[in-house]
């Protein structure tokens, strides 16, 4: 079976156990979060709300690819269930923004097991195949003119800002930006809780050795759609929050190369990696920013240039890299020391 | 009834294309089980080689030779240099590569040509109609054009030794080098004459969408489809896929779907065969042993 090695051997930072120095990076990190909202101005916020969402994102093709071994190439139109699922109730309906969350996550959640379903008799490539096909074919399902009426057809849909709620002194974009951290450590609690209990370990088992996997009692088709129909919802709360965020969704806006930035934010942060999926975020939301400077197809061509490198030189991304870099350096001290 | 025979026949003229690039897809895969999610990015870059060279002033028929010899070798270098150290990793790593390359054409595209719709020029006039209206003169002329791609493709593999090396190596790398066949070389050739294929596929299909850099996406969707429908390893099947799926195409955008949501229909096809005969119209059912 091909499958066996379907991903890279690396950081699984699924073993478990909540260390003492990540208690400390976790409580270092969230603190250094919470301060830059009252230091970078707006639009920093901005991206860095942006940054969260498409963390989310990546964040659910870590748990179906690197985990689960379920290679998509289509998460893009999940993303685009969550993002319209927000956007049409806020708009057509007037629900709060914060309400719209959950129908979200079901909504993509739903979908996402109706693509899962077939996906279980397709290994692979195939799958692959058509998870593509499923985000070339998105934009278009969008713009359909009997939806129109739901979905503002090519036009799309405009939402409201969110407003500080009980009073709170924080101007929207700071309040914005707080709740995507919420939903974001959310998500990746979820995420992390998940993939490291029994169900992550057979998650891996099945991405592993498949046949094993069975023969040893796990059923292979409930574990694989119950991975695709998560993965679909993560993608999905990642969509609400980024409607959130802009307060705009149109159908061109969620075309084949979105669901290809989330593959490539995966690889650059690590396939199996929970942390690398922020690495992964911030390198969708920031790398065009900078090349945008030099050319519009520049972002394009670097991603494409840095995807091949990573795969050749890095396959386990940042996060591995880091991972084993850490590794070597405390390995080598405690040589020394026990030399001593 | 004359407008279905209308749907069908511009159907099998774009289906021609679909089976093109299908075949090119097929024949990646025969040689090495990859799927080559760059093919159409491939195809669009010789489309544009090919109306720089145009704009230049080469006459259409000399561009078009000169562009096929060129994506051929574009084929074979890329094969070289950037899948064979991957031949044999995992699927991710490999998906990765061919996504990556298709990331780096699509943006060199955009930046050298800009991502402004262009007109290509037809070698068989414009659109003027033909046949009752069936057809028009350029469809006639790009079908004819690549069912004589197909057949040379097809003479080449039945009735050249080299042929049957590429087969060999294909079908059996291990027994095909042992009888003397250089297997990487068959395999930087496969690419090549699947990039050239391509490339015929992109300069036949380029007059009816327009130029731009993403022209290809769908119809890489809609060869896969084809591919598919008649299985992945087999050539003639993917040849009959992609006509299949053309007509199918236009026919299900006539009259039940909407021209709107044709790409659904690729989409829909794809799923229904392997969900229902996983391995094609004439492919074989793959078995492994446990």
């Amino acid at each position: 079976m091909r499958d066996a090695n379907l991903a890279p051997i690396g950081a699984d930072e699924t073993r478990g156990r909540l260390e003492p120095w990540r208690v400390a990076a976790i409580v270092v990190f969230l603190v250094i979060a919470i301060a830059l909202m009252f230091l970078v101005s707006s639009y920093r916020l901005f991206q860095l709300s942006m940054t969260i969402s498409y963390a989310c994102a990546v964040l659910s093709l870590t748990v179906l690819i690197g985990i689960n071994g379920q290679l998509s190439l289509g998460h893009g139109a999940f993303y685009a269930v969550g993002a319209y699922a927000t956007a049409i109730l806020m708009a057509n309906y007037n629900w709060p923004y914060w309400a719209t969350i959950p129908v979200a996550a079901v909504a993509a959640g739903i979908i996402g097991f109706l693509v899962g379903f077939p996906a279980l008799r397709l290994a692979g490539l195939y799958l692959a195949l058509v998870t593509l096909a499923l985000a070339v074919a998105a934009p278009q399902i969008l713009k359909v003119d009997a939806l129109s009426g739901l979905t503002g057809g090519v036009q799309g849909l405009s939402t409201d800002k969110a407003e500080a709620p009980f009073g709170l002194p924080l101007n929207p974009d700071q309040w914005i930006y707080l709740f995507c951290l919420a939903i974001g450590c959310v998500v990746f609690l979820l995420g992390w809780n998940l993939t490291r209990g029994r169900i992550g370990r057979a998650m891996m088992a099945i991405r592993d050795q498949p046949l094993a996997a069975e023969s040893m009692g796990i059923n292979l088709a409930a574990v694989k759609t119950r991975t695709f129909a998560i993965s679909a919802a993560f993608a999905g709360v990642a969509g609400a929050l980024t409607t959130i965020v802009v307060q705009f969704v149109a159908p061109d806006s969620f075309n084949l190369f979105i669901s290809i930035w989330f593959f490539v934010g995966l690889v650059v942060g690590g396939v199996a990696s929970i942390p690398g999926a922020l690495f992964g975020g911030a390198f969708i939301e920031f790398v065009p920013n900078i090349a945008n400077d030099i050319s519009k197809a520049a972002p394009g061509a670097i991603y494409g240039i840095i995807l091949m490198a990573f795969m050749y030189v890095l396959p386990t991304g940042v996060a591995g890299g880091l991972h084993r870099l850490f590794r070597r350096l405390f390995a080598r001290r405690h040589r020394t020391a026990t030399a001593r | 009834m004359s407008g279905l025979a209308h749907q069908v026949i511009s159907g099998l003229a774009s289906g021609s294309i679909y089976a093109a690039v299908a075949l090119a897809l097929v024949m990646i895969y025969q040689a090495t089980h990859h799927v080559n999610f760059a093919q159409g990015e491939m195809a669009t870059l010789s489309t544009y080689i090919c109306l720089t060279l145009i704009n230049a002033g080469v006459p259409y028929w000399g561009a078009f030779v000169i562009t096929v010899i060129v994506s051929f070798i574009m084929g074979a270098v890329v094969e070289r240099v950037l899948i064979r150290p991957v031949n044999n990793a995992p699927i991710l790593t490999v998906v990765g590569v061919f996504i990556g390359l298709l990331l780096v054409i699509n943006a060199t595209d955009g930046w050298i040509f800009d991502y402004i719709i262009k007109p290509f020029p037809s070698p068989f006039g414009g659109g003027q109609p033909m046949l009752d209206g069936f057809i028009s003169s350029h469809e006639l002329g790009e079908t004819g054009v690549t069912l004589l791609v197909l057949l040379l493709v097809y003479l080449f593999f039945r009735h050249t030794t080299l042929g049957l090396a590429m087969r060999a190596a294909a079908f059996n790398p291990t027994s095909a080098r042992l009888c003397g066949v250089r297997v990487n070389r068959m395999l930087a050739l496969g690419w090549g004459m699947a990039a050239a294929i391509g490339a015929v596929a992109g300069m036949m299909v380029a007059p009816i969408v327009f130029l731009d850099p993403n022209m290809m996406f769908g119809i890489l969707i809609y060869a896969f489809a084809g591919a598919l429908l008649g299985g992945i390893d087999s050539p003639l099947g993917a040849v009959i896929g992609g006509f299949l799926v053309g007509v199918l195409e236009n026919v299900f955008g006539a009259y039940i779907v909407g021209t709107e949501l044709k790409l659904t229909v690729a989409l829909i096809i794809i799923v229904a065969v392997l969900l229902i005969k996983p391995a094609g119209l004439l492919g074989r059912p793959v078995q492994s042993r446990v």
